[in-house]
Order: structure tokens, then C-alpha cells, then sequence
């Protein structure tokens, strides 16, 4: 049995006060009342910072003067710089809402991606992944409050906050945007919740029942747990490859309600599934750095490496044939989408490239680095905070726009739930033996090598 | 002038074979050659030949297609007649790199294929007409051999070589010595 070390425990209670207080800051600063929008963007437009912002601000400060053949003039300038200062003061709003959006989707989606590995371990037999199906196991437990924290605060930003992640959450947006009222037979706060819970149940009683099969599998005397829980992970991978995609559609693909695309679904999948696998290596190389995993080694890190390697191909040739097919026909209605990103975003959209394909290809092809632990975990980091970009490059452009930093609000609660799947997980850990018994697959496991 | 005696010890099975290899080592013999009919796991590493490089062989002429796809694209498509194509960006190689990806790609895995395909014919001497270099015909089918060089030890080699099991031991004169 594993025993969560008190170190580690005080460490995750560390991250997570830590996080909980920046992202309270990052909600206590965030609420702008209009005149101080208005001045902050005047004071960027004497700094120059934003050309566009201060053709906007300049004129209206002259519109005071009440000259009368100008009235209507001046009266439309005015009701323009308003909407600019909303819309920033806006922008400025969404901000921690998103940061602690982004943050929550990525840990959820590590469990998620790590649910979806071990059916397809289960599933497709594997003889060489029974030594990490506890380890799977405890990752997938922060699943449940994962996916309700992410749920909750979808649903919290749209009724105790000012719609700031979803505007078709806003009904007197939806009212002057046809666009939207097409959509609303789908796009609507009811179907949300439900098909949220619905997504949330179901994976949650897959990874319960799989769960459940595979502890009273190690005191069985046949197989039928095991039978059981490869019927269940034949079921639960057509399930989840339906709700994965909607979910997609829901949780994320939704904050820019006028945008689009096929391949959305397997995009986030892939993304997901790639951070998943990582962390299932980082987790495994840390057990095994204080002597729990003794029957884990160099070539099982090997074969989980090389998946990292093969899904952050699969991520990219994702990423490259959404982004390509829209820029090649260049559809304006789909383009938006890109060109907002190429130019608000340009470091952070063309950065994850380098940190989730450039980097994982070069690091990870040679067949010896893949079975040295300290050269996985540098990859695998820095394939962890691409996928954070990533799910951040997703989110961001349509909340917060051109305002976006990675400052505190954004780590605070990268820290906060780092700090919680960390408790969830080491926790979920200490509650079987690391190594399943009885599993039919067991021995072909400990004696694997490639 | 090298030996121009050789043992040929057949066997029957891999399982043995492998033993034969090991306690041959062992004893500190140096095995010439052995002929199998099918790729027997870690008889190479048995053996202590050394590990295959062609990986490194295959990344490289990798590289070699990339930069082709990479000097042809630019040449034809910018540089020699940028001409507008459908409202294509044709101003710098990187303004229309995206249409011009799938061909990188497509190189980059042609190269790196059939260079190494045939960089692994040349090196294991292999092309049409050929002389096969096969002592036994049987090694094709059911029977393993192994071929030690005799430098005026041939009891000594025989009775290590019936120990491991072989099932057939031959003295054989080579007609040109390697």
C-alpha cells in the first residue's frame, strides 16, 4: 500500500491556498467601474501601446463641445467610445473567470484523457500496461470533481457572473443575434446543464464500475471481474468518443458561438488524451523515484514515452489540418477564427507548435532517451504546459480578446488545481495496492520488454 | 593467409541454438556466421553484434527531403515566378507555407524510406542476380547452422559443438577464405 507522504500533502495544501488567494485577487481586481476603462485607455493611448484604441479614445474626448450642425456626428462617437470602454471593461471582467476556466478544463481533461487510455488498455487487452492500471486508476478519480468544477463554473459565469464565458448565456445578446437564436435550440442553459451532467454521469459510473472490478478482481477466484470490466470498456469508449465530441462542442467550441469546425472534437481529444498519457509517465516516474513501483521499469516508460511521441504527431496533424483547411479557403465567416488568434496570440498559437510538436519530436525519437526517467519528465513538462496553451489559445481570444496575459490570476489557479488533482489523486492512491492481483495479464506485465 | 577451415554445426532449434551461441561465446570462440530461416529474438544481442544504425541513417536522409521539398517550393513558387494563384500570398516562402506543408511532409517520409531501403541493400550486399550465399539449403526451412572458423582445433570444436546439441557437425574447406 501506497502512504501519502506528508510532504507531498502539505504541498498540495500549499498550492492550493496559494492559488485560492490569487484567484480571489484576480476577482477583486477585475470589477472596473467605467470611468476608470476609460481612463486606463487613455492612458495607453498616450503610451502608444494601441494605435486602434486611440483612434477610438481621442475624438470622443473633444465631443463635449455642443456644436449643433455636429450633434448627430458627436452623439454617434460618443455611443462608440461607450461601447469600446464596455466592451474593455468587459474584457477585463472575464478575465479570472476564464483563467480559472482554463485551468479547471486542463486538469478535468488529464483525468478525462487518462479514463479514456485505461479502456482502451482494458479494451484492446494490452499485456504491457496491467503494472500502471493502479496508477490510472488514482489519476482518473479527480475526474468527478473535475468535471463538476469545470460544469459549475460554466454555469457560474452565466448566472452569478456577468455571462463572462459564454455570451449566448446572455439573453439580451441572443436577442439582437440571429446567428445565436438559430442556435438556440442547442446553445441554450438547460440543454447545457443537462448534457453536462449527462456527459458527467456517464463517464463517472465507467471509471466507478472499472474501478470496482478491478479491486475485486485481486481477491476473486475467476475472471468474470475482469470480463465485466472488458464489456464495460468495450461500452464506455462508444460512449465517451459521442460525449467527448459534444462536450468539445459544449464546454469549449461554444465560447465563440459564431465559429465552427468538423474536427473540433478530435482535436480536444487528441490534446487530452497526449497531456493524459504524460502525466501517467510523470506520476509512474515519480512513484517509482521513492521505491513504490519496483515492478515498473525502463521498458514500460519506454512504451508510454513512445505514446507521447505518437500523440503529439496525432495532436499536430489535428491542429494542422483545422488551421490549414481554414486558412487555405480562407471563408470569412471561418477565417475570424484564426486571424483573431494570429493577431492577439501570435506567441502563445505558434509557441505550443514548438512546445507540443518541435520539441516532443526531437526529444523523444531516439529510442535511448525514452528510457532515461529524467529526459521524459523534462519532455513531458514541457508537453504539459503546451497543452495548457493550448486549451488557453481555445478559451481566451473569445473572453478576454487582446487583453490577455499569463499573469496572476492565470497561475493562481494553474496552482490551485495542480494542488487539488495532486491531493485527489495521491489520495485516491493510498486506497489499493499499486499492483493489480489476480489480473490475467499481470504476469506478461511485470515480465514485458522491448 | 586466414584459415580456410570451417565447422558447420546444425541444429535444430532456436531455444538451443541460442544456448549453443551463449556457451560458444563463452568459451571464447568466434563464430563466423550463422544462418537461420527466421529472425531468432536476441540472437544478435547473443552474439554481441553491434547495434543497427540505420535509424540514424533514416533521420538524416529525412532531413535531406525536407530541405529539397523546402529549396524546390521556394525556388518554383516564389522565387522564380511568384505569380497570384488564387489569391495565394506568394510574397515570402513563410506567407504560404501552410499549402506547402503536405509536400514536406510527403518528401521528408519518401527520402527517408527509400534511401534507407536502399542504404540496407547496399550494406547487406542484396540486389537482383545475386549469388545466394546460402551453405545449407535447409537453413532456409527447418535448420539453424552456425559456422566457426577451425584454426587447427577441430577435436577440441567438435566435442564443445556436439555438447551444445547440434545435430550434425561438418568440416568443411572453404574455397576462398574471407
Amino acid at each position: 500500500m501506497y502512504t501519502f507522504s506528508n510532504k507531498l500533502k502539505t504541498f498540495s495544501f500549499i498550492l492550493m491556498i496559494l492559488g485560492a488567494l490569487g484567484v480571489g485577487y484576480g476577482f477583486m481586481t477585475s470589477h472596473k467601474s467605467f470611468e476608470e476603462v476609460e481612463h486606463l485607455l487613455a492612458e495607453e493611448s498616450h503610451g502608444g501601446g494601441h494605435g486602434e484604441e486611440a483612434a477610438h479614445a481621442t475624438p470622443s474626448h473633444d465631443t463635449s463641445v455642443n456644436d449643433d450642425s455636429h450633434g448627430e456626428e458627436a452623439h454617434a462617437e460618443v455611443d462608440e467610445h461607450k461601447e469600446h470602454v464596455e466592451h474593455v471593461q468587459h474584457q477585463i471582467a472575464n478575465r479570472p473567470w476564464s483563467a480559472l476556466y482554463v485551468a479547471a478544463f486542463f486538469f478535468m481533461m488529464i483525468a478525462l484523457g487518462v479514463l479514456a487510455f485505461y479502456a482502451i488498455q482494458i479494451a484492446s487487452q494490452a499485456g504491457w500496461s496491467p503494472v500502471l492500471f493502479r496508477v490510472m486508476e488514482g489519476i482518473t478519480a479527480y475526474l468527478l470533481p473535475g468535471a463538476l468544477i469545470v460544469l459549475g463554473i460554466a454555469v457560474a459565469s452565466g448566472t452569478i457572473g456577468h455571462y463572462n464565458l459564454f455570451i449566448w448565456m446572455d439573453p439580451e445578446v441572443v436577442e439582437h443575434d440571429k446567428l445565436i437564436q438559430g442556435k438556440s435550440g442547442f446553445l441554450n442553459l438547460t440543454g447545457f446543464i443537462i448534457r453536462g451532467l449527462i456527459f458527467i454521469a456517464g463517464w463517472s459510473l465507467y471509471r466507478h464500475f472499472s474501478r470496482k472490478f478491478s479491486i475485486a478482481q485481486d481477491t476473486a477466484e475467476d475472471n468474470s471481474n475482469f470480463k465485466k470490466s472488458f464489456r464495460i470498456a468495450a461500452g464506455f469508449l462508444v460512449f465517451f468518443i459521442y460525449t467527448e465530441s459534444m462536450m468539445s462542442w459544449d464546454w469549449i467550441m461554444s465560447v465563440d458561438p459564431h465559429w465552427f469546425s468538423t474536427l473540433f472534437g478530435w482535436y480536444v481529444f487528441a490534446s487530452m488524451f497526449v497531456s493524459g498519457i504524460t502525466v501517467i509517465a510523470l506520476i509512474s516516474i515519480y512513484l517509482k523515484s521513492r521505491g513504490h513501483l519496483e515492478f515498473v521499469n525502463e521498458n514500460h516508460l519506454h512504451d508510454v514515452a513512445k505514446y507521447m511521441f505518437a500523440f503529439s504527431i496525432f495532436w499536430t496533424y489535428l491542429w494542422f489540418s483545422q488551421f490549414m483547411l481554414i486558412w487555405y479557403s480562407n471563408i470569412p465567416e471561418e477565417v475570424t477564427y484564426f486571424v483573431t488568434r494570429f493577431a492577439d496570440y501570435q506567441l502563445p498559437f505558434l509557441g505550443m507548435v514548438v512546445m507540443n510538436f518541435v520539441f516532443p519530436i526531437l526529444m523523444l525519437m531516439n529510442a535511448d532517451y525514452k528510457r532515461i526517467p529524467w529526459f521524459v519528465v523534462m519532455a513531458g513538462l514541457v508537453i504539459l504546459f503546451g497543452h495548457y496553451i493550448d486549451i488557453f489559445n481555445m478559451i481566451m481570444p473569445a473572453t478576454v480578446g487582446d487583453r490577455w496575459f499569463i499573469g496572476i490570476p492565470e497561475i493562481s489557479s494553474i496552482l490551485l488545481f495542480a494542488g487539488l488533482f495532486i491531493f485527489v489523486v495521491f489520495t485516491a492512491l493510498t486506497k489499493a495496492p499499486l499492483l493489480v492481483k489476480r489480473y490475467p495479464f499481470k504476469k506478461e506485465s511485470e515480465e514485458f520488454h522491448y | 593467409m586466414e584459415a580456410s577451415k570451417v565447422i558447420h554445426a546444425i541444429y535444430t532449434d532456436d531455444d538451443v541454438l541460442m544456448s549453443a551461441v551463449k556457451k560458444v561465446k563463452a568459451e571464447r570462440h568466434h563464430i563466423e556466421e550463422i544462418y537461420t530461416p527466421f529472425p531468432v529474438h536476441g540472437l544478435d544481442k547473443a552474439m554481441g553484434l553491434a547495434p543497427t544504425r540505420i535509424a540514424i541513417t533514416a533521420f538524416i536522409y529525412g532531413l535531406i527531403g525536407l530541405t529539397v521539398a523546402i529549396v524546390m517550393m521556394n525556388f518554383i513558387m516564389i522565387e522564380d515566378w511568384p505569380q497570384n494563384i488564387g489569391g495565394k500570398p506568394s510574397f515570402s516562402y513563410i506567407e504560404n507555407m501552410p499549402a506547402f506543408v503536405p509536400i514536406m511532409f510527403e518528401l521528408t517520409v519518401f527520402f527517408a524510406a527509400h534511401l534507407m531501403v536502399i542504404t540496407f541493400y547496399l550494406r547487406s550486399r542484396m540486389w537482383p542476380f545475386k549469388k545466394a550465399e546460402n551453405p545449407d539449403p535447409r537453413t532456409t526451412d527447418d535448420h539453424f547452422l552456425m559456422e566457426i572458423a577451425v584454426h587447427g582445433n577441430e577435436n577440441e570444436l567438435q566435442n564443445l559443438l556436439a555438447e551444445t546439441g547440434a545435430v550434425e557437425i561438418n568440416i568443411i574447406d572453404k574455397e576462398d577464405g574471407h
